[in-house]
C-alpha cells in the first residue's frame, strides 16, 4: 500500500519539528536551564571559596602555647582565644598582619558575667553595680586564668594607703586590731561587715590617759576629763599619722 | 529550499539529535561532580548541630562571629543565628525576646520580674531541615540542598522573591539588602568542608553549640543524640530539622 503524498509530506513536517526541539532542548539552550545541577554546583564552589575569617583554636595554639597552656589550667579552659581575641585568620596566615587587642573593658567581661536571672544557675556572674563599680576587671583577674583572687590575710591588702602612711607615723607599731574589731565577714565581703572604729575616748585612753605607766607614751598623756570636752579622739587626731593635726 | 534539499537535512538531524541525546547524560554528570574540592567527599557527610540549652548565657558572641565570618550586615535586624530570651510567666504565658538586637550591653542589671517562674535564653539559627520547605517554594531552583545535608542559596540565580522567608517556619532567612538576595545560615560551609567548625561553635564559651556530622560514627554529634533527650523545633512539620536541642523547654517554639 502506498501512503498518499499529503501524509508523507506532513510526516516530514513534524519529523522536522521534532528535530528542531530535540536540537533546542541538547544544543542550542544551556544545560542549566533543564537542570538546577549545573548551577547548585557552581553556587557550592563559590560558598566554599568563601575566605575563613576565625582561624580556630588550633591555629592560635601553634605559636601560643604557653598562653594556650595558661587558660587550659583555669575556668576559661573551653573558650576559644577568638570568642575575646576576635577573628584572627589574618594574623594566623602572615605573623605581620597585627591582631587588634582585646577589649580590657569592664562592659567586655560583663557581657557574660553580669547577673541575668536567664543565665544557667551556677555560671560566675556578679552585680555591675555592687561588685567594684568602676574598676577593670582585669586589674584583679587574670583573662587566661580568671581565679577569683585570694582574699588577701593581712588588712594591707587592700588598706595599702593607711598602711603606709600609719608605717611612717609614731604608730607603726600599734596593730590595726587595737583600736578596730574586725568581723571574719569583713574578709569576703567588705561593705557587710565594717570594722569597727573607736566609739569612746577610753579607746584611746588605755595608752594615752594620764597615769599611764607605758614609757612609749608617757609623755603623750592627756587628762580625759578635761581635755576635748565630749568629742572621740579620732575627730580631731588622725589616729592614723598623729603628728600631722587635723 | 527545495523538498530534496529539505529531505537530505532532514535524513543528517535525526541521528546527530540521537547522538547528542546519548551524550547530555554524561555532560551533565560531569558538571555535578566538579563541585568537590580536592579531598572533599559531600556525600560522605551529613551535618548537623547539637544545642544544650542549659549551657546558653545570652553573651551574643555567636551572632558576631557569625556576623565576622559571613558579612551578614551589622544593623542588628539581620542574622544567620540569634539568642532568643524566654521568660515563662506565673499565669503560664510566655514572652519572647530577641536580645541579639540590642546594640550595647545595660550597665544595670535589668530589675527581675517577680512574676516569672523560669527564664533562658535559645540560641537559634537555620535548623538546615532535611525536608527543607524553602527549597520547596523557591520559583528559580535558587535554593537547594547539597549532598551533606547543607540548604545552601545560590545568590546569582535568586531572584529575590522573598517566597523562601515566608516559607521558613523557623524564621532563619532574611533578604539581604546589599545584595537583594535571601541569605540563610550556611553552616559556615567554606569552615565546615575545610575541616574547621562553625564561627559561633569556635567562639561558643559554654560549649552550648557542638558541631558535627549525623554519619560519622564516633562523632561528638552522635553522642550528643544519644545521651541527651534530643528535642527538634515544631517536629510537627516534618521538616525534619539537623540542629538538635537538648534539654529545651516546651514551651519554645
Amino acid at each position: 500500500m502506498r501512503l498518499p503524498e499529503q501524509v508523507t509530506r506532513l510526516g516530514f513536517v513534524i519529523a522536522a519539528i521534532a528535530a528542531l526541539v530535540l536540537l533546542l532542548r541538547f544544543v542550542i539552550l544551556p544545560a542549566d536551564m533543564f537542570s538546577a545541577r549545573p548551577h547548585q554546583a557552581a553556587a557550592v564552589e563559590r560558598e566554599m571559596a568563601k575566605p575563613v575569617r576565625h582561624a580556630g583554636v588550633a591555629a592560635c595554639r601553634g605559636c601560643h602555647e604557653e598562653q594556650y597552656q595558661e587558660k587550659y589550667g583555669g575556668a576559661h579552659r573551653n573558650i576559644g582565644c577568638e570568642n575575646c581575641h576576635g577573628p584572627a585568620a589574618a594574623h594566623a596566615a602572615d605573623e605581620n598582619v597585627p591582631q587588634p587587642p582585646p577589649s580590657r573593658e569592664r562592659e567586655f567581661c560583663l557581657r557574660c558575667h553580669a547577673y541575668d536571672a536567664a543565665r544557667p544557675n551556677g555560671f560566675p556572674q556578679v552585680d555591675p553595680q555592687e561588685h567594684k563599680p568602676r574598676k577593670k576587671c582585669l586589674s584583679c583577674h587574670e583573662a587566661h586564668d580568671p581565679v577569683p583572687p585570694k582574699t588577701p590575710q593581712e588588712c594591707a591588702g587592700c588598706h595599702g594607703r593607711i598602711e603606709r602612711t600609719k608605717a611612717l607615723s609614731t604608730h607603726a607599731l600599734v596593730e590595726c586590731s587595737i583600736c578596730h574589731a574586725v568581723d571574719e565577714r569583713h574578709m569576703t565581703e567588705p561593705r557587710l561587715a565594717l570594722p569597727t572604729k573607736p566609739d569612746s575616748r577610753e579607746v584611746c585612753g588605755k595608752c594615752h590617759a594620764s597615769g599611764s605607766t607605758d614609757p612609749a607614751v608617757s609623755r603623750l598623756t592627756v587628762d580625759l576629763a578635761s581635755h576635748g570636752g565630749t568629742y572621740v579622739c579620732w575627730e580631731c587626731h588622725y589616729a592614723h599619722l598623729p603628728e600631722g593635726r587635723k | 529550499m527545495n523538498k530534496r534539499e529539505f529531505l537530505k537535512d532532514a535524513i543528517l538531524f535525526f541521528p546527530a539529535a540521537a547522538t547528542l541525546q546519548a551524550l547530555a547524560p554524561a555532560a551533565e554528570a560531569k558538571a555535578e561532580s566538579a563541585p568537590s574540592a580536592p579531598g572533599y567527599d559531600a556525600t560522605k557527610h551529613w551535618y548537623g548541630m547539637g544545642i544544650e540549652v542549659d549551657k546558653c548565657i545570652g553573651c551574643n558572641r555567636c551572632v558576631e562571629a557569625c556576623k565576622a565570618e559571613n558579612d551578614v550586615p551589622e544593623e542588628p535586624f539581620f542574622f544567620r543565628t540569634w539568642i532568643e530570651r524566654y521568660q515563662i510567666h506565673e499565669n503560664g504565658e510566655t514572652t519572647v525576646e530577641c536580645i541579639s538586637t540590642r546594640t550595647a550591653q545595660p550597665e544595670q542589671a535589668a530589675p527581675e520580674d517577680p512574676t516569672v517562674v523560669r527564664t533562658f535564653f535559645v540560641p537559634k539559627l537555620c535548623n538546615q531541615c532535611a525536608h527543607p520547605p524553602c527549597v520547596q517554594v523557591c520559583p528559580v531552583g535558587a535554593t537547594f540542598q547539597t549532598r551533606d545535608g547543607v540548604v545552601l542559596v545560590d545568590s546569582t540565580r535568586c531572584i529575590g522573591c522573598r517566597y523562601c522567608i515566608q516559607a521558613c517556619p523557623y524564621g532563619a532567612r532574611y533578604l539581604n539588602p546589599r545584595t537583594r538576595t535571601a541569605d540563610k545560615c550556611t553552616f559556615c560551609y567554606h569552615r565546615v568542608t575545610e575541616g574547621l567548625l562553625p564561627a559561633c561553635v569556635e567562639v561558643c564559651p559554654t560549649e552550648a553549640r557542638i558541631f558535627g556530622d549525623l554519619k560519622g560514627r564516633a562523632d561528638r554529634l552522635v553522642r550528643f543524640h544519644r545521651v541527651n533527650q534530643i528535642s527538634v523545633l515544631k517536629a510537627d512539620l516534618n521538616t525534619e530539622p539537623k540542629v538538635l536541642y537538648a534539654k529545651l523547654d516546651g514551651e519554645v517554639r
